[in-house]
């Protein structure tokens, strides 16, 4: 006969999906906060790099996610839009995902509106362009061929902060925040080995663990892995500015934490019941 | 003949200065043709969703709405503002693809759980190693793990430097000799799969 432990592992799914929910929503709606703590890692790699380039610098941050990860990647573009234009380097923006371009507007204009950047000056967007590694090895060798103009349809020759960029090697730096393939990996062998340029990025924690190999080695300078990725990034980018909006990623490790906490609790519930049935099943033998 | 030369064109540009004008030729084509192939994928689903509406096959009270939606989002583009911030096509991108786009890899959440409870069974030790594993970078990439010990993410790290990179690598190697392999096969003729064909 099936003991209470073993009933409590063929727990109904729907059960599990309201404890689950529950998890997610109380801590966001309780406004739960819990100190991000920021070791030597990655995230904090990336950022000293981009603090050490000087003012005037270009980067070429390429939007590469859409909606579906948002939640991850959207805080991650907000923070270093934040860095970027607080240190006066110059953002030229494009995007190997159609969706791409959208949400980077919305990243680049809101932090370009409350710091009084100017487009085409401070910061351009250039849209999207089919073709992922192709694109960006055709970018290598001319950018105004690929983008004649940007997501506007103003010619991208006619403005200021294109001066003296006609390919990829006259960018100082390359961030790709990538959902997947066209992203990082194109920008590492395409661009980052081929130019020599140093390539940093954000993506989701679920394939963070691929990119490793490319710090490693050097290819790239470091990267945000998912949600504490941004919250790391948000906590440094804020530290160093008093009057930075609040993001949505520190808001929601608090969420994440009990989150996991919950899963790890289900799958000890689970094996607790896998192990007694066993010992059961064993001792009936 | 057309794979054979192009894909030697390709990999001639690395070493044949006098070839690399072709090879960004080859590239521009490339472009081209993958543009061409969005309006491809427009069509092939419209003709499908039509089909599928037509003969009444499984789940087409589906079709009439992803047909509205296509249409909706390429009137509001192509002929109400385009992408422009606050236009048609904003609004509807900002207000329904955005929530329904995140909703989606949300559920995410609720499947890795009930998955996880099912399936994640310390069966054996290899299981188990990797079940302890799963709970050191679970509470490491959390504020809380730090809590509980503050080694926590030291250790979560050190599991994803050392022996995640050691598997990471493996199977980048390995899938690029794949790569390699398959495109060889592919520009020599021996693989036309690509074709259509059943080789």
């Amino acid at each position: 006969m099936a003991t209470f432990i073993e009933k409590l592992g063929n727990t109904d799914r729907r059960v599990i999906f309201i404890l689950m929910a529950l998890a997610v929503v109380l801590p966001l709606a309780l406004r739960m906060n819990l100190p991000i703590l920021i070791d030597e890692g990655p995230s904090k790699d990336h950022y000293d790099f981009v603090e050490a380039l000087p003012e005037g610098s270009r980067v070429l941050l390429s939007f590469d996610y859409d909606p579906s990860t948002m939640p991850e990647l959207q805080p991650m573009a907000v923070a270093l839009c934040q860095q970027l234009m607080t240190k006066n380097i110059k953002i030229v923006s494009m995007a190997l995902w159609p969706m791409g371009v959208s949400l980077g507007n919305e990243a680049l204009t809101a932090i370009s509106d409350s710091l009084g950047r100017e487009e085409y000056v401070d910061w351009v967007n250039l849209g999207y362009k089919t073709g992922g590694g192709v694109l960006i090895v055709r970018m290598g060798s001319d950018i105004h061929s690929v983008f004649p103009t940007d997501y506007n349809g103003y010619p991208i020759a006619d403005m200021p902060i294109m001066d003296g960029i006609n390919k990829l090697g006259d960018f100082d730096m390359i961030i790709s925040l990538s959902a997947g393939d066209p992203g990082i990996p194109a920008w590492v062998m395409m661009a980052g080995d081929r130019y020599n340029i140093p390539i940093g990025g954000g993506c989701t924690a679920v394939s963070s663990p691929q990119f490793y190999p490319y710090l490693d080695t050097g290819q790239m300078v470091g990267f945000l892995g998912g949600l504490k990725g941004a919250a790391d990034y948000e906590t440094m980018v804020r530290a160093e500015l008093d009057d930075a909006p609040p993001g949505t990623a520190t808001p929601g490790m608090a969420a994440q934490s009990v989150a996991h906490l919950v899963i790890m609790l289900f799958i000890i519930i689970g094996n607790i019941a896998y192990l007694s049935e066993k010992k059961r099943k064993g001792g009936a033998k | 003949m057309i794979t054979f030369v192009t894909g030697m064109i390709m990999i001639l540009q690395f070493f044949v200065p006098a070839t690399q004008t072709m090879g960004e030729t080859i590239q521009e084509w490339f472009m081209i043709i993958a543009s061409a192939a969005i309006f491809l994928g427009t069509i092939n689903l419209i003709q499908v969703h039509m089909h599928k509406v037509r003969y009444k096959a499984r789940n087409w009270k589906y079709s009439p709405v992803t047909l509205t939606g296509l249409a909706a989002m390429l009137v509001s583009g192509l002929f109400f503002g385009g992408i422009e911030q606050g236009g048609a096509f904003d609004y509807m991108f900002q207000q329904m693809v955005v929530p329904m786009g995140a909703t989606m890899f949300s559920l995410l959440a609720f499947f890795v759980a009930s998955a996880a409870f099912r399936a994640f069974r310390a069966s054996n030790w290899r299981a188990t190693l990797l079940l302890l594993s799963a709970f050191i970078v679970m509470l490491g990439r959390v504020p809380i793990g730090a809590m509980i010990w503050h080694k926590i993410p030291m250790v979560s790290e050190w599991i994803m430097q050392v022996p995640n990179l050691a598997g990471q690598r493996a199977v980048m190697i390995g899938a690029a000799m794949g790569g390699v392999a398959t495109s060889l096969r592919m520009i020599f003729g021996i693989e036309r799969s690509y074709l259509g064909g059943t080789d």
